[in-house]
């Protein structure tokens, strides 16, 4: 299986950003982004607490894993959260990811 | 006025640590913070969850490694201005530094050490139209002073921590508490969450789920008086003294944008090869408000960082005195409160 995948990001000002990722480092979306030193705050550093890593998928909604209780729970605290709502720090990076696309949301 | 010879912007672990490193070299600090609460991030964010990697621990709650610092700390006697964001900063003289807080206080120090963190954390406000109007006039972020609410019509927002516990906290106080949340789940720890069950079982809070705020009203000084709800999709009015909506907070590096300091990346670019200087001569940022080439945001990192700044700030005070190094085992520590923690001596006797 491939050991890298592409995934596409949105920031908020509209740019659109290419990812090369390794699937093999236990990698979270969120980690990647910030690798990337994309405008993602996650303030909690991945622990699920902040929301501040807050994205919308625009591809691949199916594919991923499903959301914990704790990731639903903060999603549904944000007043800009939509049905393709995710929080990076809570995506795994796996194979059947490549080509994801999703948007930053800001705060 | 308070006067110090460090002044440090940040009370997490960085920042704490800073007082105790400042202290083996005979310095006085005092340190600013925007929360009521020490330990920064570790308090606010995650006081529960284990740490694994500070040295020598190979697990350490959060809420732990805060208590462990001050303990360690508290013999040099550093002074705190919490509850209170810095908001200027001036250089007075090459070695007089004045900062100024939002509540007006002002402090003087030799040098600054900024250990800020991500900047200080912001309530995230609910989308309501006419909100800020009502900010300090029944509209609280934070609850500051719980005795403020006695006696008083209390509705609180919101589904984590901070709502449950607020709730939990001011049931005793106000004269009626209803919590609103747009679930009927809540995300907190199971005790908090037991508890708030509990009150509502006992009729002593008005629990409105799922629900929203959608609406303020107040009266001719402007003060709130009521608020529309919407549950399920049916719209009423519920009279109240306050709303204090609690949907977490997100850090903003805030003023300290403003303060001539060279920024990259949201951080402030300090010379890793030498001091953790910033651009200001007598200002130094530690922890993870810095940035220099293959920085990282560790705890670990933070407390190397600000060893080297305290350092360099008594080079700084004391151009004509060597560097001086000290390890705690050999001289022990001795705090400004006159205690003193020393390894124990060795005897030379004979067994006979």
């Amino acid at each position: 299986m491939e050991q890298e995948i592409v995934i596409k990001v949105k920031d908020p000002q509209g740019n659109l950003h290419t990812l090369d990722c390794p699937v093999d480092m236990g990698l979270s979306l969120k980690d990647i982004c910030k690798a990337y030193e994309l405008p993602m705050e996650a303030v909690c550093g991945g622990m699920c607490m902040c929301a501040t890593c807050h994205c919308y998928l625009l591809s691949h909604t199916e594919a991923l894993n499903e959301k914990s209780s704790e990731e639903k729970a903060l999603l549904s605290e944000l007043f800009n959260a939509k049905a393709n709502s995710r929080l990076a720090c809570q995506v795994p990076l796996t194979a059947e990811l490549n080509g994801l696309c999703i948007e930053i949301v800001p705060d | 006025m308070i006067e110090t010879d460090i002044l440090i912007i940040g009370a997490g672990p960085t920042g704490l640590f800073t007082v105790f490193e400042a202290g083996l070299l005979r310095m006085r600090c005092h340190i600013i913070d925007a929360l009521p609460q020490i330990g920064g991030q570790l308090s606010e964010l995650y006081p529960k969850k284990p740490i694994f990697d500070i040295p020598g621990f190979p697990s350490i709650q959060a809420a732990e490694l805060i208590e462990n610092l001050y303990e360690q700390i508290r013999q040099f006697q550093p002074g705190f201005t919490l509850n209170e964001q810095a908001v200027e900063l001036n250089k007075l003289e090459e070695n007089l530094f004045e900062v100024i807080t939002d509540k007006g206080t002002v402090h003087r120090a030799k040098a600054v050490v900024i250990a800020g963190g991500l900047g200080s954390f912001e309530p995230k406000k609910p989308p309501l139209e006419n909100i800020a109007a009502y900010e300090d006039k029944g509209v609280n972020y934070f609850v500051k002073r719980p005795e403020d609410y006695r006696g008083k019509r209390v509705v609180i927002a919101g589904g984590g921590d901070s709502a449950l516990d607020w709730t939990i906290h001011l049931a005793e106080i106000a004269s009626s508490l209803t919590l609103i949340h747009r679930r009927s789940e809540f995300r907190g720890a199971l005790d908090s969450v037991e508890k708030v069950t509990a009150l509502k079982h006992e009729g002593k809070i008005n629990l409105v789920t799922p629900a929203e705020v959608i609406g303020l009203q107040g009266n001719d000084e402007g003060y709130l008086t009521a608020l529309t709800i919407t549950k399920e999709e049916v719209a009423e009015i519920l009279e109240t003294d306050y709303f204090i909506p609690l949907f977490g907070l997100v850090p903003k590096l805030g003023a300290i944008a403003n303060w001539g300091l060279e920024i990259e990346k949201n951080a402030i670019r300090v010379n890793n090869a030498s001091d953790y200087s910033t651009n200001i001569p007598g200002i130094y940022a530690v922890g993870d408000i810095n940035t220099y080439p293959y920085k990282m945001k560790l705890i670990l990192c933070g407390f190397h960082e600000t060893s080297i700044v305290c350092q360099s700030i008594y080079q700084r005070l004391n151009p004509n005195r060597k560097f001086i190094l000290k390890y705690t085992t050999v001289s022990g520590v001795d705090g400004f409160d006159g205690s003193r923690k020393e390894a124990e001596k060795q005897v030379v006797a004979s067994i006979e």
